[in-house]
């Protein structure tokens, strides 16, 4: 199932990398798929920011992942590289996992 | 550097990520060769690892994978590329390629749309490979690799977050209202209905 996952996934993702090289220009400007396009990633990777970080089976789980997320908060509030971001998020999550 | 840097450490959490969901290294090594889009690669992992429905991973990972159609667009115009090489050039646009391709000089936009795409593409699969196979000598948990990968989705949603702030609220608490309720990786699915008042109104 997982096999099958993988392959399924990387089909469409590739294919919608190379719909977007192949379709008539005009297709892809319409407003409605344009706004679209560019308005799904923010909901969906604002979905996953909280399911990643408060999410636990189906249950909201409000542990040490939080001092990652507010760790990274400041991080982007400051302006730091992604690399720094990723490290410092890590290590919060640590610390307070090691903490509480 | 700081790039290479960048995705060298995003790589590896995707491979460490990816093993702790249950993928074995070789599984975690074909989706980024194949997949190679970051966000939907955790994204996939994520409903995978929770023990959801394959079908709403693949489903949550190839919406989000649909901006690439749209940097597509913009870099045919910057980018001739013709014949086979095309297929290349499909599977290394991203948001790094096209970020670096749109914002250098019109002149150098080629050059610096296949320089990145393709020392992003080594990148990424060399240290998923590194990050996966590390994941099996440490305890993924213990090193908060978790939290890091919340992190990285904020990283990601950040600068789209002042655009759209009413479209990255109304998915989160879909996403909230949806996870008692629905199987793992559904909510993600749920939260994309968030962008639907945006688009009827405009």
């Amino acid at each position: 199932m997982i096999w099958t996952a993988i392959l399924l996934t990387a089909a469409g993702c590739f294919g919608l990398k190379a719909v977007g090289w192949a379709v008539p220009r005009d297709l892809m400007s319409r407003p409605l798929v344009a706004n679209g396009v560019t308005l799904l990633p923010v909901a969906l990777l604002a979905a996953l920011v909280v399911l990643q970080s408060v999410g636990s089976g189906h249950a909201i789980v409000l542990d040490a992942r939080l001092a990652g997320l507010a760790t990274a908060a400041v991080c982007l509030w400051r302006k730091l590289p992604f690399p720094v971001l990723l490290v410092l998020a890590a290590g919060a999550t640590a610390a307070a996992r090691a903490a509480i | 550097m700081a790039f290479g840097l960048a995705v060298g450490t995003y790589g590896a959490s995707f491979g460490a990520a990816a093993v702790a969901a249950g993928l074995t290294v070789t599984q975690a090594c074909v989706t980024s060769l194949l997949v190679f889009t970051g966000a939907s690669q955790f994204a996939l992992i994520g409903v995978l690892g929770a023990g959801g429905a394959a079908a709403a991973g693949i489903a949550s990972a190839v919406l989000l994978g649909s901006r690439n159609a749209l940097y597509a667009v913009v870099l045919k115009d910057l980018v001739p590329v013709r014949g086979w090489r095309r297929v290349v050039a499909a599977q290394v646009t991203i948001d790094e390629s096209t970020g670096v391709a749109t914002t250098a000089p019109r002149e150098h936009a080629g050059v610096g749309f296949w320089v990145t795409g393709l020392a992003v593409y080594g990148a990424w699969n060399l240290f998923t490979l590194i990050g996966a196979l590390g994941a099996g000598a440490v305890d993924t948990r213990a090193i908060g690799l978790d939290g890091a990968v919340a992190a990285a989705f904020l990283a990601l949603l950040w600068p789209r977050l002042r655009q759209d702030p009413w479209v990255a609220l109304g998915g989160t608490g879909l996403a909230l209202v949806a996870l008692p309720l629905t199987p793992a990786g559904v909510p993600v699915l749920v939260a994309a209905l968030a962008v639907l008042p945006r688009l009827v109104r405009r």
